[in-house]
């Protein structure tokens, strides 16, 4: 919501553009794929079948990007796959990267915890964006795109399901088509029209507590560092986050108590009055502007199947995290850029149907995975219950004079999820003593001009320590590297070790004397696995 | 531990618990068992405290109980 006498789309700091309905040919073939939803998703989904030289239909049913600034935090891993895609150089421009969050128990700090950084990773943890900037740049990219052909203010309203194709019921200005499609991606939100047309609804739970979260525009001065405060002076027994974006705009996000009402306060005035209780405390003694706000309450709600027969579910459509793990863009952005390159691979027939029911196990499995996270971190933010109140706030007054209680605040920080157990990560070699497992993203290491992942290829690439015999594969890239120094080491390589990655910077499989054979027989049954039990 | 240390312990706890305000007791007696099973280290027997401390406890409405 924006406040009194401002528009759904007037904000103070970014311009919303308008995109008229398509002027569509009268008849026109089926499109290899049809994406529902041009958010962030449906738009990274897009990027990543353009990038395996697959054309795709972007079908949305507003006139301009998501109102509000929604995700604000966007991790590395996310920052890999966009720069994969190669369009992250307008996100590191824009965004604010960080690695600092503090944590304050009524209004003294206990604990300062810092992410995982060092030289060796091209990114930071963690970058903060509106998301408006965030689906503005990814525009930019689509835009450019001859392989994208997007259409706004286009709504799917029927879909029919056929051996071999699917085809959808599309309403815009302009009266109502049909559009067939071999495979659809549905990134069409938490509110999914294409889920509901499908038959099929979001299991799991609703946690207690509710939030606001709240945008105000600024100057503060206060380093991008995420703050959380506990039991504050402005909200007692409540919890407030404060994050730093960029064009001085800072969200608030704070929870309501048991019992408020959150038609009261979603008031302009509640809402005015309660941020300007926590800037006070955080003694900001300047003026303020009310941009934008919201509600929010933690939900862990998923899919059983992320898969519905040639329609895949991605992002918001399949999966519904609650914000304290920072996963649900982030997750999303990775399902995309996971069923891309998959369904790109079937279409182009190197690889078979099967590849594609790799997708929930990967995916679901990254989601259950924030859920076990998610859920710790949401006790802490929120407690249930009384008995889970006192310890909250028992380890919170002893991390006071005790520093390993302060560990109980810390919010579980994103690592990005391992397809260990996925049907297309090889047994791991056992010659192996340290480095990033099978199934693991792909580690950053800087090299002397750069960093590994500039090296990466768009599809299968093979890291190669010293010179093992490899493969004449078509489409293979091959990042050679020496047997001993910084990258060796963090591989735990030795001359002639190799490891194996996909597309979407997850490690395949390793070996520690790689051979031409291994390497082919790998790729072979990453994709043909999947012919075998087509 | 000595009868007697097991008495000074007794006596800071009792002194302690009237010296904190009213609401904040709870708070400091969650607060004391998380500091004291964190120095006793041991897993299974701050697990198995924890549940003997259940047991025998007064009943509602007896005397002695605030509830």
């Amino acid at each position: 919501m924006r406040p009194a006498g401002r528009g759904e789309l007037d904000s103070l700091y970014f311009d919303y553009p308008h995109f008229d309905p398509p002027s569509r040919p009268a008849s026109e073939e089926p499109c290899p794929v049809a994406i529902v939803g041009a958010g962030p998703v449906g738009m990274v989904a897009a990027l990543t079948l353009a990038q395996h030289g697959l054309r795709c239909v972007l079908l949305d049913n507003k006139a301009t990007f998501n109102d509000g600034s929604r995700a604000i935090c966007i991790s590395r891993s996310s920052f890999h796959i966009l720069d994969q895609l190669g369009v992250v150089a307008r996100f590191l421009d824009k965004s604010l990267g960080w690695t600092l969050g503090r944590s304050f128990f009524r209004g003294r700090q206990i604990l300062e915890f810092a992410m995982p950084d060092s030289a060796n990773e091209k990114f930071r943890p963690m970058y903060n964006l509106h998301q408006q900037y965030i689906e503005a740049f990814l525009w930019e990219a689509v835009a450019q795109s001859p392989l994208i052909e997007a259409r706004w203010q286009s709504e799917v309203v029927a879909l029919e399901a056929a051996p071999g194709q699917v085809t959808l019921g599309v309403q815009d200005p302009n009266g109502r088509y049909d559009l067939q499609a071999q495979w659809v991606i549905a990134a069409d939100g938490a509110r999914s029209a294409v889920r509901r047309l499908c038959g099929l609804r979001l299991k799991g739970d609703n946690h207690e507590g509710r939030y606001v979260i709240a945008d105000v525009q600024m100057a503060h001065d206060y380093p991008t560092i995420r703050r959380a405060l506990f039991d504050p002076a402005s909200r007692p027994g409540g919890t407030v986050l404060i994050h730093r974006q960029p064009d001085d705009i800072w969200r608030i996000d704070y929870q309501l108590h048991e019992g408020e009402s959150v038609e009261e306060a979603m008031r302009e005035e509640s809402v005015r009055a309660s941020v300007s209780g926590v800037l006070r405390e955080i003694g900001h003694e300047g003026g303020w502007d009310l941009e934008w706000w919201s509600v929010y309450s933690a939900n862990t709600l998923l899919l059983d199947d992320y898969r519905h027969g040639r329609v895949f579910f991605a992002g918001d459509s399949a999966h519904i995290v609650p914000i304290f793990g920072v996963r649900g863009l982030n997750n999303g952005i990775a399902d995309a850029h996971n069923i891309g390159w998959k369904i790109a691979a079937v279409i182009k027939d190197q690889a078979g149907d099967a590849l594609l029911d790799s997708y929930t196990p990967e995916r679901r499995g990254a989601t259950l995975d924030v859920f076990a996270n998610a859920t710790k971190s949401t006790r802490f933010m929120t407690p249930p219950s009384h008995g889970w109140r006192i310890m909250r706030d028992a380890a919170l007054s002893l991390a006071l004079t005790r520093e390993s209680a302060g560990a109980l605040a810390n919010p579980r920080q994103m690592t990005p999820y391992s397809y260990a157990d996925s049907p297309l990560t090889a047994a791991d070699d056992e010659g192996f003593a340290s480095g990033p497992v099978p199934g693991a993203m792909v580690q950053d290491v800087a090299l002397a001009d750069g960093y590994l992942s500039d090296r990466l290829g768009k599809d299968f690439t093979l890291i190669a320590f010293g010179a093992p015999a490899l493969p004449d594969q078509p489409g293979l890239s091959v990042v050679s590297l020496p047997s001993t120094g910084a990258a060796a080491e963090t591989y735990g390589a030795q001359e002639g070790s190799a490891y194996l990655i996909r597309p979407d910077l997850h490690i395949a499989a390793r070996w520690r004397q790689a051979s031409s054979e291994k390497i082919r027989k790998a790729l072979e049954s990453v994709m043909a696995q999947a012919r075998k039990t087509a | 531990m000595t009868q007697q240390e097991l008495e000074t312990i007794y006596e800071a706890l009792a002194k302690a618990i009237d010296a904190i305000e009213d609401g904040q007791r709870e708070l400091y007696l969650a607060k004391l068992a998380l500091a004291l099973v964190e120095t006793l280290d041991d897993l299974p027997r701050a697990m198995a405290v924890i549940e003997e401390c259940r047991t025998g406890l007064v009943e509602p409405g007896a005397a002695g109980s605030k509830k």
